[in-house]
């Protein structure tokens, strides 16, 4: 069993509070991806669980036990570093194997651990070469194995596959996943990349500001964001935000007008809306069409062809820039006329405040335990 | 081309004038050495002559160089060990637990370089003589790595940051200790600056002539004291004294040679990134 849980967590420097009061569960054999801005406080989080960094209030625990005042290597944690911090004058065999010549551990058996760990990671023919003889990703599988020969209860992972090219990443992506299922281990992930985020993780937290903004699965976060921010967030490219107001709030949700005078009625949980409330309108670029019966107005201002898809930045009527998926072989150009389409059933409304207003319904995938596992 | 060529020539010859400019007084003292008193202090000096070892004869048969030699050896290593010895885990303290006041405790520690010795002879001498260490190797042993401290403790300090942090910290996820950072990781990553710093510090207390001529008298002279010993009140002998400082420079010019690379780069690490 590894659990971690964070009761009322809070760091500060030099008097500055990085972390605010952070709670939060992570379960047993959960991938746990900690995701935000930079400067947000979530390597500083993570280097709270490990211990590299001392708690200022709150209560830290693994496992149900209190690790507060226990230094990093009692705490039964592994982590691999941004940079992967490699031992630069040992080879490959001496890096993993270094925690367990600290142990005290046998010749013999830290070999075979050492080699056990360099089979899963496919890098047993790297055991005698020095780090500076490896390319990047290899590096990263060292600093993998490191973590893999100590056992440990819980896999800390700080921005992994930032130094890494595209193609890589994604490669290593696959790999982390495959990982997690041989191991079977609990593993904290931190990146502020949303994609490796969404693709990744069983449980997001999103992080802004020291504050976590909130805690969901991948597909929680993004069909029922909490906020402008998690919203604004999560998905790639940003959701488009506009600014409206309620022109008529039912038990079956909320109507607004939109620049050039359609109005549309979301689907919402009744009594949060009153009539001639402020509000800001949000919907995704792939929740959005093109068409001449669209709500919205506006003129083409770029075209970005990926092949597949095309992202489509258009100006509406009251000068908003809309950014709108469409297929790889649509016929728009620059400077073209285009009606824009939204769907009642896909778009979100925020307070004033930044405070999502419930929908009505909750998608079908949304609270699904660990969507990748077999239902 | 042409022009980036003359322009290499001409700081070509520049340093090599300069070099030789730096380097003239040892030759010159060198050539003395083997030169005749008479040829010594003619007028105008005389660049060829018949050389003569009768100076290094002379100087043996007055005085034991390799007593005040090995005195120098054990001098110079010794305090060099006991100053790397304090300042290692003081670097170590400075370069990974930084405080508020670590640099002004860093700029403190050197501007103690600035104090004229002779400032604090009489307190020290006094000091030394109660506790029986004035003419003892252990007395100039200490006065040495104290002085040198600064110096040695600063060099140390700006290899020991070039160290990226998180290898400490994954060696600290790894169970290590702050001895086993240290052992393990510190000082086989900080060896050529370790060596550097150490070879500064040999250099700079062979050299030292200000305490190696007030602490000491028979028994614990070192090579600078040597050389002194030679500007008699009955007159200067440039012959003799030319070959006692050839005698007493020739190990560490040797030595200082031999690790020049390893010198520069110790002392050029910090400035250029």
């Amino acid at each position: 069993m590894a659990t971690v849980r964070l009761r009322n967590i809070s760091k500060s420097f030099n008097g500055v509070e990085i972390i605010k009061g952070v709670n939060l569960d992570i379960e047993d054999r959960e991938f746990a991806v900690i995701v935000g801005p930079s400067g947000c406080g979530k390597s500083t989080l993570l280097r709270l669980v490990a211990g590299l960094e001392e708690v200022t209030s709150g209560d830290l625990l693994i496992d149900g036990e209190k690790v507060n005042d226990l230094p990093p290597a009692k705490r039964g944690l592994a982590m691999v570093f941004q940079s992967y911090a490699l031992y630069p004058h040992m080879s490959v065999a001496e890096n993993m194997g270094f925690s367990l010549r600290l142990a005290r551990v046998a010749r013999e058996e830290r070999g075979k651990k050492v080699r056990e760990a360099a089979r899963i990671l496919q890098i047993e023919s790297l055991l005698e070469h020095k780090p500076k003889e490896l390319s990047g990703g290899q590096r990263q599988r060292v600093a993998i194995g490191r973590a893999i020969v100590r056992n440990p209860k819980v896999f800390l992972f700080d921005e992994p596959l930032s130094n890494l090219d595209a193609a890589l990443r994604v490669q290593m992506r696959i790999e982390f996943m495959r990982l997690h299922d041989v191991l079977k281990a609990t593993m904290i992930y931190v990146t502020h990349d949303q994609v490796e985020a969404m693709t990744m993780a069983d449980k997001i937290v999103v992080l802004q500001g020291g504050v976590v903004e909130q805690v969901g699965s991948p597909l929680e976060l993004y069909h029922h964001p909490r906020n402008l921010f998690v919203a604004g967030f999560m998905g790639s490219p940003k959701m488009n935000f506009m600014a409206t107001t309620v022109s008529d709030a039912s038990e079956a949700g909320a109507t607004v007008t939109l620049p050039g005078g359609a109005a549309l009625e979301v689907p919402l949980k009744p009594g949060h809306l009153r009539q001639g409330e402020r509000v800001s309108l949000g919907v995704r670029p792939e929740h959005l069409g093109l068409g001449d019966d669209g709500q919205l107005r506006g003129e083409v201002r770029l075209v970005e062809r990926l092949g597949g898809k095309t992202f489509l930045h258009i100006q509406i009527e009251d000068g908003q820039m809309f950014i709108v998926e469409a297929d790889g072989e649509v016929p728009v150009r620059i400077h073209d006329r285009v009606g824009i389409k939204l769907s009642s059933d896909t778009c979100h409304l925020f307070k004033e405040s930044g405070e999502a207003v419930p929908r009505a319904l909750r998608h079908p995938l949304a609270d699904v335990e660990h969507p990748q596992e077999e239902a | 081309m042409k022009k980036a060529l003359r322009k290499k020539m001409v700081f070509t010859v520049l340093a090599w004038l300069a070099a030789g400019l730096v380097f003239f007084p040892i030759f010159w003292m060198l050539l003395t050495g083997f030169k005749t008193e008479v040829e010594a202090v003619a007028t105008p000096p005389s660049l060829f002559f018949r050389p003569t070892i009768e100076n290094y004869v002379a100087v043996q048969q007055r005085a034991d160089y390799f007593k005040f030699a090995w005195n120098s050896i054990v001098i110079s290593l010794g305090s060099t060990l006991l100053a790397l010895a304090f300042a290692v885990p003081a670097a170590y303290a400075m370069a990974f637990f930084p405080t508020k006041r670590t640099k002004d405790t860093l700029l403190w520690m050197l501007s103690t370089k600035m104090l004229p010795p002779v400032g604090v002879l009489v307190p020290i001498y006094l000091l030394f003589r109660d506790m029986g260490l004035l003419d003892t190797r252990l007395g100039l042993l200490i006065v040495y790595s104290l002085i040198n401290l600064p110096i040695v403790v600063w060099m140390l300090f700006t290899f020991f940051i070039e160290v990226p942090r998180e290898v400490l910290e994954a060696a600290r996820m790894d169970g290590a200790k702050p001895r086993d950072e240290l052992y393990y990781l510190l000082l086989p990553l900080s060896l050529p600056g370790i060596a550097s710093t150490g070879l500064l510090s040999i250099i700079l207390a062979w050299n030292e002539a200000f305490w190696s001529l007030n602490l000491t008298a028979a028994n614990a002279a070192p090579l600078t004291a040597f050389i002194a010993s030679f500007s008699s009140p009955e007159g200067l002998f440039w012959a003799k004294l030319s070959a006692a400082s050839t005698m007493a420079i020739a190990p560490i010019l040797v030595f200082g040679w031999m690790s020049q690379r390893q010198l520069v780069r110790g002392l050029t690490f910090g400035a250029v990134k």
